[in-house]
C-alpha cells in the first residue's frame, strides 16, 4: 500500500466526538499516523505479519494503520469504553480484524512474549504528570522487538534518559521530528489550531528482562 | 476476543500470582475467517501456552486440537489448520473471563474484555 493511500484511509476514520480532557484524548492525525507506521514497516519490518499492540488506542488510528499494512494480529488497548466503541466501528468500516481490550495501562499484566511491536501516541503528561513515561515503561516491558512512540520535542532529553535508565530500553532513537496539528478540541484552546513539534521515537527493549 | 489474545491476558489484581490463564465462560462464540499464514502460525506456536489454548478452544466448542503438541507436528497441514482455527478464528463475543485465583469476573461484551480494576484491587 502506498503512503498516500494509507493516509487517505486513515483520514476517513471517525474521531472522538466527546473527548475527555483528563485522558488527554486527541486524535492522531492521518499525516502523522501514516508516516509512523509506514516507517516502522519499510525501514524496520516491524509491522507486516507481526503481532502489534496500540497502547492508548483511542479511536484506533495507529492500530488500524498497522492492520492496513498487514500486521497479522492487532490489539488496541484503552481505558475508555466510548473510544473503544468508535475504534471498533472504525475497524469494521474498513473490514479489518482488530482486537480491543479495555484496561488501565498501568496495571496491565501481559503473559509471554507474544507482542512484537507496540505503537502509541501516549498522553503527553499535561494532565496527569508522568503519564507519558508510564506508557513507555509498560510498552518496553511488553514489546519483544520495538516500541514506536510520539513525544513532544521539548521533552527529548528527558525521554531519552528515562527510557534508557528506568525503562530498560537498549536503544532510543528519534526517527524524525513532525508537526502534530492539534485541532481546537477543548474549550480552553484559544487558537483555532496549533501545531506542536513532536518526535517519533523508536525504542528497542533489552532482551533479557 | 480471539484465543491468541486470551493467551496473553492475565489477571492483573494486586497480589495474584496465578492469574493465568483466565477461565472462560461462554455466552456467545462467533467464528471469523482469517487468511491461513503458516509462517506466522509456526512462529506463534513457539510463543504461546499451548495447554491454555487447548482448554480454551474446548470451552469455546472446538474439540479438534490434540491435548499435546510437538514442534514436529507443525509440518502437518492438518494440524496447522486446526491450530489456525483455534488460535485465530474463534471469537468470544459475549461471556466472562474469570481470575483462576480470586474468582473475580471480567466481562466480555461485543468481543471486548473489560480488565479495569476497582480501587481496592490495584
Amino acid at each position: 500500500m502506498k503512503l498516500k493511500q494509507l493516509e487517505g484511509l486513515l483520514g476517513s476514520l471517525e474521531q472522538f466526538y466527546n473527548p475527555k480532557i483528563e485522558l488527554e484524548q486527541y486524535p492522531t492525525g492521518s499525516h502523522v499516523a501514516s508516516r509512523m507506521l509506514y516507517t516502522a514497516e519499510n525501514s524496520f519490518g516491524d509491522v507486516t505479519n507481526k503481532v502489534v499492540a496500540d497502547f492508548g488506542c483511542g479511536c484506533g488510528t495507529l492500530g488500524i494503520a498497522a492492520a492496513l499494512l498487514g500486521a497479522q494480529h492487532v490489539v488496541g488497548l484503552d481505558i475508555d469504553a466510548e473510544s473503544l466503541e468508535i475504534a471498533s466501528e472504525n475497524a469494521d468500516e474498513l473490514e479489518l480484524d482488530m482486537e480491543f481490550v479495555q484496561c488501565d495501562i498501568r496495571n496491565l499484566r501481559w503473559e509471554g512474549q507474544i507482542i512484537d511491536t507496540v505503537v502509541m501516541n501516549p498522553p503527553f503528561g499535561t494532565r496527569r504528570k508522568g503519564a507519558d513515561m508510564d506508557f513507555l515503561c509498560v510498552a518496553l516491558k511488553v514489546a519483544s522487538e520495538a516500541v514506536y512512540s510520539l513525544h513532544k520535542t521539548t521533552t527529548r532529553e528527558h525521554v531519552r534518559r528515562t527510557a534508557l535508565r528506568d525503562c530498560h530500553a537498549s536503544s532510543a532513537e528519534v526517527l524524525f521530528e513532525l508537526r502534530y496539528d492539534v485541532p481546537h478540541l477543548y474549550k480552553f484552546h484559544k487558537k483555532k489550531e496549533v501545531d506542536i513539534a513532536v518526535d517519533l521515537w523508536r525504542f528497542v527493549p533489552k532482551k533479557n528482562r | 476476543m480471539r484465543l491468541l489474545t486470551h493467551n496473553m491476558l492475565s489477571s492483573n489484581i494486586k497480589g495474584v500470582t496465578n492469574g493465568f490463564p483466565l477461565r472462560i465462560e461462554v455466552e456467545k462464540v462467533v467464528e471469523k475467517s482469517v487468511d491461513f499464514n503458516p509462517d506466522f502460525l509456526k512462529n506463534m506456536f513457539a510463543k504461546i501456552e499451548y495447554k491454555a489454548l487447548v482448554e480454551a478452544s474446548r470451552i469455546m466448542g472446538y474439540a479438534e486440537l490434540p491435548d499435546h503438541a510437538e514442534p514436529s507436528m507443525l509440518e502437518s497441514d492438518d494440524f496447522l489448520r486446526k491450530f489456525h482455527h483455534a488460535l485465530m478464528e474463534l471469537h468470544l463475543e459475549e461471556g466472562t473471563l474469570v481470575c483462576p485465583e480470586t474468582g473475580r469476573r471480567f466481562p466480555v461484551n461485543k468481543g471486548v474484555p473489560n480488565m479495569l480494576l476497582h480501587e481496592d484491587e490495584v
